[in-house]
């Protein structure tokens, strides 16, 4: 017999569990901080050898 | 490539294939065969989803587009991150919740029938499309500079690929593509490190960064708003958002690489991996190629990169005009040196008129370079129309085998090989698992409750598109700049199938009817501007996710308020 796949039952609230992060929304922001300050070093980057 | 070469090549990619097999062969389960071990950590995950991205395309083409153009196209990733973090607040927690084994299940239990059939009909024709590219144009490459036979590439590499797909699945493919990731890392890195090595004495990263800025290749970020351009912030954010969400949400060959896993921890820790690490990556395989640009101004390059073209037309009637050409491209590139190294000279002594002077010179100097070029590329052309005159592909494989010491080249080799087999694996593992739950056991639903014949019409299912995809790359021609070519091709129909799915997670008044005849109306209006108008290629991505979302209220708005599903209530 073929086992449907089982739902995943966990909440979304399931922490990340990392260092320094309670939340999803603490990591996802992080992540878009350091989106920003490699947009911010690319630019840099160009101003310096452009 | 000697004896080290080949040992270092063979060792590595058939023995990571062979890995795969081995450790993968007694697969039953068909929750592992689709979506991978239970127990998969973010590592995996991540370096999966990234290896599912990577093709060999990334590793040819990106130095020579760094090389040709500048870093510029690096924009073309700056939607990735927001995209990956949409997708991990809202499209992987839904596909978990519900326990699908591919996105187009979601849209079938969201809408309805029709729509999963056009969602997965859509991914099937599209990346079996690209499956023959993502095979086809490493081979075409390595065996022009290579002296290989294409076909035997072709056939290599698929049959490898075949057999540890079939083997394994899903599982077979994460675990080789995390040894294949470690390969091309290597290799990267060993590439990176010799050519850093081989620039003038005293020159250094430093220096050579000044020269390639100076001649217009480090421009990474650009705000211009000019739509015609191809690479700018605004296109990178808006259009590379829509290109990613769509890729990584939506198309199958990365949905199945993060759903399974130990946990929705681990599916979103491994795309968080991807959002932080992606543009950092681009960007060095991008200033690779403009280091190489500028190692290629002291050492002398030839005319054109493709030599086994060029070589093929100057041994031919014209000959005597290619020998000119190369001889007053080998004048251009020594005046443009000596600029070069008057400029460095103006640089450091700090006197303003002097420098503005040298570094117009140097700039005059390299015009004239790629005049020459140019005229060469001019001189194919007449001398054959069907010629390819686009040499950029070539840039990066001519330095390996030039510059590298054995044993290095045989490693640069593989990473090509890795990089192909990983992506191809995935491709392969989606279409056979997206014409088995989509398409076979949605029209034989009683077939759904004996699992080992599951199992076995998904080997077979996979098996056969690897044998199309081989064929398509043994038969078919392809366009000239291949990378280009997938992500046109991506950009055509992964618009419309973003756009089904936002309605599906974000617009819960619209059903399915509204929303399939939305998608048809509006996948025939971006082939209709795709053939009329010229406009960047990413800008499909948006154009075709908006008109389906906009045909879809208008419709329903026409047809009348449709009950809420139960899974359009929970998204």
């Amino acid at each position: 017999m073929t086992r449907p796949p089982l739902p995943d039952q966990r909440s979304d609230a399931e922490p990340p569990s990392l260092p320094g992060f309670r939340t999803w929304r603490g990591v996802y922001l992080f992540v878009f901080g350091w989106f920003v300050l490699v947009v911010v070093l690319l630019t840099a980057f160009t101003r310096i050898f452009s | 490539m000697n004896v080290a070469d080949w040992v270092v090549l063979l060792g590595t990619i058939v023995g990571i294939a062979a890995y795969g097999f081995w450790r993968t062969r007694h697969i039953r389960s068909l929750n592992t065969y689709l979506k991978g071990s239970p127990s998969t950590g973010w590592g995996t995950i991540g370096l999966s989803v990234m290896a599912t991205q990577a093709s060999a395309i990334t590793f040819l083409s990106i130095p020579g587009q760094g090389f040709e153009s500048g870093i510029g196209f690096v924009q073309n990733y700056f939607g990735l991150p927001l995209a990956l973090i949409i997708v991990c607040a809202v499209f992987l927690p839904m596909y978990r919740r519900l326990g699908v084994y591919t996105a187009y299940e979601f849209l079938g239990r969201r809408f309805d029938r029709k729509t999963r059939l056009l969602g997965a009909g859509l991914f099937l024709l599209q990346r079996g499309l690209a499956a023959g590219v993502t095979i086809y144009a490493p081979a075409i490459i390595l065996s022009t500079v290579l002296g290989w036979r294409i076909d035997v590439i072709i056939v290599f590499s698929g049959l490898l690929v075949i057999i540890y797909t079939v083997t394994g699945g899903s599982e077979a493919v994460s675990l080789t593509q995390k040894w294949q990731m470690a390969v091309i890392f290597g290799g990267m890195v060993t590439a990176l490190v010799v050519l850093l090595a081989k620039l003038p004495e005293g020159l250094g990263f430093s220096g050579a960064a000044h020269i390639a800025g100076a001649l217009g290749k480090l421009q990474a970020v650009d705000f211009s708003f000019d739509a015609s351009r191809r690479y700018t912030l605004w296109t990178g954010l808006l259009g590379g958002l829509f290109l990613s969400l769509s890729y990584f949400g939506t198309d199958q060959s990365q949905v199945q690489r993060y759903i399974g896993g130990a946990s929705l921890r681990e599916g979103r820790l491994g795309l968080m991996f991807n959002a932080l690490l992606k543009i950092p990556m681009q960007f060095l395989i991008l200033l690779l190629g403009a280091l190489l640009f500028v190692f290629y101004q002291f050492e002398r390059p030839p005319v054109f990169f493709n030599q086994s073209e060029w070589q093929r037309h100057a041994r031919g009637a014209g000959g005597a005009e290619f020998l000119t050409l190369e001889e007053r491209h080998a004048g251009a590139v020594a005046e443009t040196q000596k600029a070069i190294r008057a400029w460095l000279r103006a640089r450091a002594s700090e006197d303003v008129a002097v420098e503005s002077a040298a570094r117009a010179a140097m700039i005059e100097a390299n015009r004239r370079t790629d005049a020459v070029r140019s005229e060469a590329r001019a001189a194919l052309l007449t001398a054959d129309p069907r010629a390819k005159t686009k040499d950029s592909d070539y840039v990066f494989i001519t330095f390996i085998l030039a510059e590298l010491p054995h044993g290095a080249i045989g490693l640069l080799i593989a990473v090509m090989f890795a990089a192909a087999l990983s992506s191809k694996a995935a491709e392969l593992n989606a279409l056979g698992t997206t014409t088995t739950i989509d398409f076979w056991r949605h029209f034989r639903p009683l077939a759904a409750a004996d699992e080992a014949r599951n199992v076995r019409v998904a080997k077979r299912f996979t098996a056969l598109w690897g044998v199309v995809a081989v064929a398509f790359a043994l038969f078919a021609g392809f366009a000239e700049n291949l990378i280009e070519a997938i992500n046109i091709l991506g950009s055509i129909f992964y618009g419309v199938v973003l756009g089904i799915f936002l309605v599906a997670f974000f617009v819960r008044r619209v059903g399915g009817s509204a929303v399939f005849f939305a998608a048809v109306a509006a996948q025939a209006l971006v082939i209709a501007m795709f053939f009329s108008l010229n406009i960047g290629y990413l800008w499909y991505n948006l154009i075709g996710c908006a008109a389906c979302i906009g045909f879809s209220l208008l419709l329903q708005a026409v047809l009348g308020p449709q009950a809420p599903t139960d899974v359009g209530r929970r998204a």
